[in-house]
């Protein structure tokens, strides 16, 4: 079984972060994974995006061109990679910031007003991790146990104060 | 072992470099390698080692070429432009018979090119890595954790030989994340020249002086010199050559791809057979010797094979001279920072073997 996974938004949104959550989630899962970011001139004040595998078999393209699951932030990239979603598939959008809807009936698209959520809750700067939480539940990627291991993994120590912060962003958005 | 974790294929090599004993590094910053010499500015200076960002490439070389002469393990890393800067130095250090280890994460070229995964050195690195008469090792990583292990190999190869080895990787490999393993208990041990005879260090007087030198003024001289060194690459060539044979043994077309460009045919390899297409995928490991005779076991029951590069068709050339002609070879590649897709090389795979196959 493979996912693969693409993630695209704006640079400094924290789209590589939550790639690099969702890539040792799969770790953690005991799966095969990888990790692919965008490092052209997009990064670089532009759109930005993110390749993860997850998979029970060795990971030949890490790179992501029809996508399982596709999390949108922005317009130009839901513009850009709804078309390419594995029929079947899952799109997961923050609809604060893409006012579009897609016309796609093959596949289940997920509207969660993910930076106005982040607002609400006192969460300012974790849409994406509110995202990423209704991406973790809809698929089933990982238990509480794995999520809460993997938060403390990826946040750097000196954002350390920021690990619950994180871990209630998971949870509101697997509450979406 | 330590648990797994989540490095990109730069950082992983930088870290393996430090553990192989790689006690000084020269560089010069350039995408898409960049995240070696900043990983290596962190940690150097914790290990004992040096970390030294030279004023241009051609800098750094030399002093690759300074610190190789005086029996420690040293290291450069740079992605194409930045190689082809080096190249002067490193025929010097090949000239010199002295080891070191030089990275080259390929981006696409020519001139300044792009800043997107390619594979267009090939020819460069493996035929004219500078003027004269030599050649160096060549390494082919795959995976992340092949970026780590590679470079213990080139260092130990190098110093085995006396002789320059370089990491062919590309943006691909060096920008993405998986998980590698590092043995957290084994000492960090600098490299020394105690094992190095012919190091140019200090010795108190106690021996003869040591000359380091790639300038002989005789012919017959620099002869003897060139021969000796190419028996040594025969040596080379004999038992060194490393390489990867994946579904070969039914396969009847066997796509060769050397780094990431091997797990994009491994990819398209699964979808021909879910097509019922009997495929394989050979990979080198090592360009620089070719692994000729691992070539065509791999091809025995080929009817055809295809060479599969990010370049308009490099390593094919050597792909032919290793199979002579025994069976058709095609290309397919993009070029520029494109990566070719698992599906377009499924696309060729089905062309060449007729549409019902």
């Amino acid at each position: 079984m493979t996912n693969d996974i693409l993630l695209a938004g704006f640079g400094g949104q924290g789209i590589l972060f939550i790639g690099k959550m969702l890539a040792y989630l799969g770790l953690y899962e005991k799966k095969q994974v990888s990790w692919l970011p965008s490092y052209g001139p997009e990064m670089r004040g532009g759109t930005c995006n993110c390749s993860v595998c997850i998979s029970d078999d060795p990971i030949g393209s890490p790179l992501v061109l029809e996508p399982d699951q596709l999390l949108v932030m922005n317009t130009p990239s839901f513009d850009k990679f709804i078309g390419t979603v594995k029929v079947g598939g899952k799109c997961f959008i923050d609809s604060s910031l893409v006012e579009g809807k897609s016309d796609r009936t093959d596949i289940d698209c997920y509207y969660v007003p993910a930076t106005a959520l982040a607002g609400e809750n006192d969460l300012q700067g974790m849409a994406n991790v509110i995202l990423l939480g209704k991406m973790i539940k809809e698929t089933g990627l990982g238990d509480e146990e794995t999520i809460e291991k993997t938060v403390k993994k990826v946040v750097p120590p000196k954002k350390a104060h920021l690990i619950d912060a994180n871990i209630k962003a998971l949870k509101l958005g697997m509450a979406q | 072992m330590s648990e797994l974790t989540l490095m990109k294929g730069n950082e992983a090599l930088a870290e393996a470099a430090i553990r192989a004993g790689c006690k000084c590094f020269f560089g010069y910053p350039i995408t898409p390698q960049t995240e070696i010499s900043a990983y290596l500015s962190k940690r150097m200076p914790k290990v004992g080692g040096v970390f030294l960002q030279a004023e241009s490439e051609i800098a750094a070389i030399n002093m690759v070429y300074g610190c190789a002469g005086s029996g420690i393990r040293c290291m450069t890393s740079s992605s194409s432009p930045g190689i082809s800067l080096k190249t002067e130095g490193i025929s010097y250090i090949a000239g010199a018979d002295l080891p070191c280890v030089i990275i080259n994460v390929q981006r696409g070229g020519p001139g300044l090119g792009g800043i997107q995964p390619s594979q267009s050195d090939y020819w460069q690195v493996t035929h004219a890595l500078g003027h004269g008469d030599f050649h160096a090792l060549v390494f082919a990583p795959s995976t992340v954790q092949e970026m780590a292990d590679t470079v213990t190999k080139a260092f130990d190869l190098a110093d085995k030989y006396r002789m320059p080895a370089v990491i062919l990787a590309d943006g691909l490999l060096g920008q993405m994340m998986e998980p590698v393993a590092f043995d957290e208990d084994a000492e960090i041990k600098m490299s020394d020249a105690s094992n190095k005879p012919w190091a140019a260090n200090g010795h108190g007087n106690r021996r003869e002086h040591n000359i380091i030198n790639s300038l002989y003024l005789q012919a017959a001289e620099l002869e003897e010199k060139v021969v000796a060194r190419f028996k040594r690459y025969e040596q080379v060539k004999a038992s060194e050559t490393l390489a990867e044979s994946y579904r070969c043994e039914d396969a009847e077309i066997v796509v060769a791809a050397y780094g990431s460009v091997a797990r994009l045919a491994k990819s398209a390899v699964e979808l021909a057979r879910k097509e019922g297409i009997k495929a394989g995928v050979f990979r080198p490991i090592t360009l620089w010797p070719f692994p000729e005779k691992e070539i065509n076991t791999a091809c025995e029951n080929a009817k055809k094979v295809l060479t599969v590069e990010m370049s308009m068709g490099q390593m094919v050339d050597d792909v032919r001279l290793a199979l002579n002609c025994s069976r058709p070879v095609e290309f397919f590649g993009r070029t520029g920072g494109v990566i070719p897709g698992p599906a377009e090389i499924l696309n060729k795979i089905k062309e060449m073997m007729g549409g019902d196959k």
